[in-house]
């Protein structure tokens, strides 16, 4: 009863197979690859830098803490990758939830005159209130993209091309175009720069965030329709799944991670800074398609995003500290990012090809 | 032929589709009994597709009454009518093309982890796996990997997949539009005799939409055509010819008068 289905293609040592377990041998290589390259990025950094400054563990931690909030993003942007959407607008959203929380930090911590002396009487409901609202504002967007994009079928790329603009304008209005002021140090001092076993909370934050993201991801039906959608949302629909309900929570999921990211940034900066982010959804990306995501959807590894962010302030350390200027970062981070994209369509390429 | 039972499991009267102002459906009633294969031909734009859509919660009619069992049945959604245990393999094949064959084959279907991570909807690979296995295995398909993905795979290869998911899960009704329209002949009667399986070893009643008249008197126990989005012929395969369903699609004359819609 096997005709036909099982014909040259199954035999031992057909080429097919051949090829396919070379193919195979190839993308666990390419994983291996990124691996290696940023070993050798820290092998030659160290070697380089005076008397292998670079990896101190003060250096170590001083590259984890900035790569702590880009993780975060990545991990999100990723997943919304990997179901072939985009979301452009996480830094716009990681402003307007910083600038809101920290706005209701100051607000309820005490009267204008006792913020304005650093007085607050009232901090723990400030602090609370504060995180509560930012974590919520980020959701709140998140959801926008996500009911734009899955509702009227508008391209994420354009929604959140709009979003990016609306969200950093409002945050603008609400400012007048000013930095918070007046945040209680509290939360710099405990959690912004705070340590737990010599690694920053905001570290341990992002491990913990990406973490709960890549068992998501790998081990649940949640991640496994991700997938699917990404492969072929025609197909995803039809084996039962709510593709716009899942799309809707993946944009939300994003806006909530962003939240979050405003929330670390107010903690290590203690303010809400308007101007910084500009440049979080193209350094998301870039992680994400460095470790393997492929921008058409249904393909990408958690661990090749997570070394794909730590990648960029890697460079930028270490071109600092061997004396390179650090212009030279986004030469190099082009460099990678385009080489990336060539081996994802060289995948797709064999793909259609077998 | 293989005897079939007179029980009606699917009947659909009057059914209409609009899309905008095209009509794909004006009325089209079709019968489906019990163990039966039951191809369903017409030509290019008859509506043969819209009309399998309606059964498998793909597509909602704008007017009609479709039964399930003789009650009413209202699909909102595909998922609807795998409840309903209607299941379809597409024309255009609905794989995910990244996941491979056992993802493929649960998908939408999950087998979960035991203990509380379930609730969490922790998946069981293995389990998913070994059972994929069996299923396959069931229907005599062998594929060279079951951890590759599909898109790896060869056309004959993908469609054993996507008949092999849905005679896995179909408990009533298998439903599959053009299964052989891009196959080599070898793997066109493989499929065939994967359809008369699922009648015989399965117990689950077949529609096929073909449009290769020889497949339909090869693997057919009735046949039905559409013209124009409605109805014009049923009849048991053994008691028509290829020139009747061909007058019969083209219009030229008709044979059996349109059911009242």
């Amino acid at each position: 009863m096997n005709i036909g289905t099982h014909g040259s293609a199954s035999s031992e040592h057909s080429p097919a197979k051949q090829l396919r377990e070379l193919a195979a041998r190839f993308f666990k290589l390419e994983s291996a690859l990124l691996v290696a390259i940023l070993g050798a990025m820290i092998v030659i950094f160290t070697i380089l830098s005076p008397s292998g400054e670079f990896f101190s563990s003060g250096n170590i931690r001083s590259i984890a803490l900035d790569t702590s909030e880009i993780l975060v993003l990545s991990a999100g942007e990723m997943l919304i990758i990997v179901a072939a959407g985009l979301d452009l607008s996480i830094g716009s959203v990681v402003v307007f939830s910083s600038v809101v929380g920290a706005k209701t930090l100051v607000a309820l911590s005490g009267s204008p005159a006792q913020v304005a002396q650093f007085t607050y009487p009232h901090l723990a409901l400030g602090i609370t209130a504060g995180v509560a609202v930012a974590v919520l504002a980020g959701l709140g967007w998140g959801l926008v993209n996500g009911l734009l994009t899955a509702k009227w079928g508008v391209p994420p790329f354009i929604v959140t091309l709009g979003t990016l603009s609306v969200a950093v304008g409002l945050a603008q209005v609400i400012t007048g175009g000013l930095n918070v002021p007046n945040i209680p140090p509290a939360l710099q001092n405990s959690y912004g720069s705070g340590q737990l076993f010599g690694i920053p909370w905001l570290v341990w934050t992002a491990i913990i965030v990406v973490g709960i993201l890549w068992v998501l991801l790998e081990l649940t039906r949640y991640g496994l329709h991700t997938y699917a959608i990404g492969a072929s949302p025609e197909a995803a629909r039809r084996a039962g799944i709510n593709v716009r309900l899942h799309t809707i929570s993946l944009y939300g999921l994003m806006g909530l991670l962003a939240g979050i990211v405003g929330v670390m940034d107010v903690a290590r900066f203690d303010t809400a800074s308007i101007f910084a982010h500009t440049q979080d959804n193209l350094t998301a990306i870039t992680a994400a398609v460095i470790g393997g995501t492929s921008l058409f959807g249904g393909r990408g590894r958690m661990l090749g995003t997570v070394i794909g962010a730590f990648i960029p302030a890697t460079l930028r350390n270490g071109f600092v500290l061997i004396g390179v200027e650090p212009f030279w970062q986004n030469v190099a981070l082009g460099s990678v990012l385009i080489t990336a994209v060539y081996i994802d369509q060289m995948r797709r390429r064999r793909a259609r090809i077998a | 032929m293989n005897p079939t039972s007179d029980k009606v499991l699917l009947s659909a009267r009057g059914i209409v589709k609009n899309y905008g102002h095209v009509q794909a459906l004006g009325g089209a009633n079709f019968e489906l009994r019990e163990h039966e294969i039951h191809a369903l031909v017409g030509d290019n734009g008859a509506g043969k597709s819209t009309l399998i859509k309606v059964f498998s919660g793909d597509v909602q009619p704008d007017e009609g009454v479709l039964e399930i069992d003789g009650r009413p049945a209202r699909f909102a959604s595909p998922r609807d009518a795998q409840v309903a245990g209607i299941e379809t393999v597409y024309q255009d094949l609905a794989l995910a093309s990244t996941l491979d064959t056992a993802m493929n084959i649960h998908l939408g279907r999950e087998l979960l982890v035991r203990g509380p991570l379930a609730k969490l909807g922790f998946i069981n690979r293995r389990a998913m796996k070994r059972n994929a296995a069996e299923q396959l295995k069931e229907l005599g398909i062998e594929l060279p990997s079951f951890t590759i993905p599909v898109s790896d795979l060869s056309g004959g290869q993908r469609q054993a997949v996507a008949v092999a998911r849905a005679a896995a899960w179909g408990r009533r009704i298998l439903i599959m539009d053009e299964p052989v329209a891009a196959l080599a002949p070898q793997q066109t009667e493989f499929v065939l005799s994967l359809m008369r399986r699922a009648r015989d070893d399965r117990g689950l009643a077949v529609i096929f939409i073909s449009h290769n008249l020889p497949h339909v008197f090869l693997a057919s126990d009735r046949v039905t055509v559409l013209r124009h989005g409605q109805t014009v012929l049923t009849k048991p395969t053994a008691e028509t010819d290829v020139e009747e369903l061909l007058r019969a699609m083209t219009g030229i004359m008709n044979t059996e008068g349109r059911a009242s819609a």
